[in-house]
């Protein structure tokens, strides 16, 4: 019997390795968390019936359709804007928890906080950076994203709730960043919310009461940062995501994004 | 069993006696109104062979003929002896087990199933869509961990009741409204003004009743938005970038930016 020869060390490592996510695949802990048709599934083959149990097994993207018009995913058309103002979204969320680690909302601490986190926080200027950018940014895109819809005429029947659940969405876009901007408790922050909360108090007949309600008392101080993180980092956010749901829900139900010009 | 409606009861009673009364005189002529009745398949039944169109009988009985005698005769001559004109003796009914095909209803094309749905060409999200989103995501996550890298987020001294910045300004996307402070009163500015924006908007999709999509067929509701965005992004310019000490108006090149994000 011919002795083979040995195969050189590399192709025995690569056998090996091989051999291992095969065992690894093939146990039943990890085929019990990626389900069918999830790429990391032991004998994933690019198969259609495969392409559809990607998007229809993974909770994150079964907000896509399985298909989509093929116009779709032209760039050109939509930009994006829609899904990069949610991706923005996502980010400050998860810039924000950082955040939050770091941050007392009182008028005593906060400055000091955001101080601190600056200069002696691992990343902590980076991550407050991110989060202060991305939400300009987020603005932006949201925007975009409005004038995008219009001049496609997207908002057309039957689309025309969403596109209402869409202006809401923009204004809360907008109050969760003017409600971010006054935490840092300086110069900048307290005298932009001032002059927006002098105007709000001019609505008519309740403009007091709107005014004393948004800053918890009849000045800016430490009960208005408290309202406005509180504002910040759970109320609005908590209603923009019931909105989001609706709004990508509606997109799907109004059948799918809108059709080219 | 289900009970047969009176009005077809009636109806086949009627075309039974009329059936009886056209054996009884001789008569070759086809069944008047043929065409309505033959929509009514229990009246048919009931019926029997004298309400089958005279020229298919013809043709069936002709085919049986030439099946009887050539036995196999080929079909365009059934075919070409169809409208030959009947005799004065009618076949006899013939059912299923004649051999005879009986016409029941005609049914015009579309009238039960009517296909709405064209083809449309569709791709799969994964990968083209996914793909796509991916990058977009990708390339703003660069963008903001880059920027954040180079460009500080403002941190002014901590805030103080007794020192006004001069100029105070408002969040950059709130600067249109402070803009609009300096021409009206504050409640024209801060409230009616952008009240009646937001609320126009939200009725954009049932204001405009135009159904088409297209550029060239929407060219009112275009430079409306365009009119309004255009208003509200030079208001926003001014506000940022021209406007110094006092909120009075400057040029940027002359005395410098009074702008912090």
């Amino acid at each position: 019997m011919a002795k083979q020869p040995r195969p050189p060390a590399s192709e025995r490592a690569k056998q090996a390795m091989s051999g291992m996510m095969s065992d690894v695949q093939g146990s039943q802990a990890w085929s019990s968390i990626f389900r069918p048709g999830s790429i990391f599934r032991k004998g994933y083959s690019d198969s259609p019936r495969n392409r559809s149990y990607v998007i229809m097994n993974s909770v994150l993207y079964h907000l896509h359709p399985v298909k989509v018009k093929r116009h779709a995913v032209k760039v050109s058309y939509t930009l994006c804007l829609g899904g990069l103002s949610f991706f923005l979204f996502i980010l400050l969320t998860v810039t924000g928890i950082f955040l939050m680690f770091f941050y007392r909302p009182t008028a005593a601490q906060a400055w000091d906080d955001i101080y601190i986190l600056q200069t002696s926080v691992a990343f902590g200027l980076l991550v407050r950076n991110m989060h202060r950018w991305a939400a300009h940014l987020m603005v932006i895109t949201v925007f975009l994203h409005m004038a995008r819809v219009f001049y496609h005429g997207a908002y057309k029947p039957p689309r025309e709730f969403n596109w209402v659940i869409g202006v809401i969405l923009l204004t809360l876009t907008l109050l969760l960043s003017f409600t971010g901007y006054l935490l840092p408790w300086d110069q900048l922050a307290l005298w932009a919310v001032t002059v927006g909360t002098n105007m709000m108090g001019f609505t008519p007949v309740f403009g007091d009461q709107v005014r004393f309600v948004l800053l918890g008392g009849v000045e800016i101080g430490t009960d208005t940062l408290l309202r406005w993180y509180v504002l910040h980092v759970l109320m609005l956010p908590f209603v923009l995501v019931i909105f989001l749901a609706v709004h990508f829900w509606r997109v799907r139900k109004d059948g799918g994004i809108s059709g080219p010009l | 069993m289900a009970e047969v409606p009176e009005h077809l009861l009636k109806r086949a009673q009627e075309a039974r006696e009329r059936a009886e009364a056209q054996a009884g005189g001789g008569g070759s002529n086809p069944p008047e109104s043929s065409g309505a009745e033959s929509s009514d398949a229990s009246a048919q039944e009931d019926a029997g062979g004298p309400k089958i169109p005279d020229h298919l009988l013809d043709r069936s009985k002709s085919a049986r003929d030439q099946a009887a005698s050539g036995g196999a005769a080929p079909a365009a001559a059934a075919m070409a002896t169809a409208p030959m004109p009947a005799g004065p003796a009618q076949p006899e009914p013939t059912g299923p087990g004649g051999g005879t095909q009986r016409l029941l209803t005609v049914v015009k094309s579309g009238s039960i199933q009517d296909v709405k749905a064209t083809p449309t060409d569709k791709v799969h999200v994964w990968p083209h869509l996914l793909v796509v989103e991916f990058v977009a995501a990708l390339i703003f996550t660069a963008f903001t961990l880059i920027f954040s890298i180079f460009v500080n987020a403002p941190l002014l001294e901590l805030a103080n009741f007794n020192e006004t910045p001069n100029p105070s300004k408002a969040p950059w996307y709130f600067l249109g409204l402070q803009e609009l402070l300096t021409m009206f009163h504050p409640m024209v500015a801060g409230v009616t003004i952008p009240g009646i924006a937001l609320f126009l908007l939200i009725l954009a999709p049932y204001v405009d009743r135009n159904p088409s999509k297209k550029p060239e067929d929407r060219k009112f509701a275009i430079s409306l938005m365009t009119i309004h965005l255009m208003f509200w992004a030079i208001l926003v310019l001014i506000g940022s970038f021209f406007r110094g000490p006092g909120f009075n108006f400057v040029f940027p090149w002359e005395v410098g930016l009074f702008f912090d994000l």
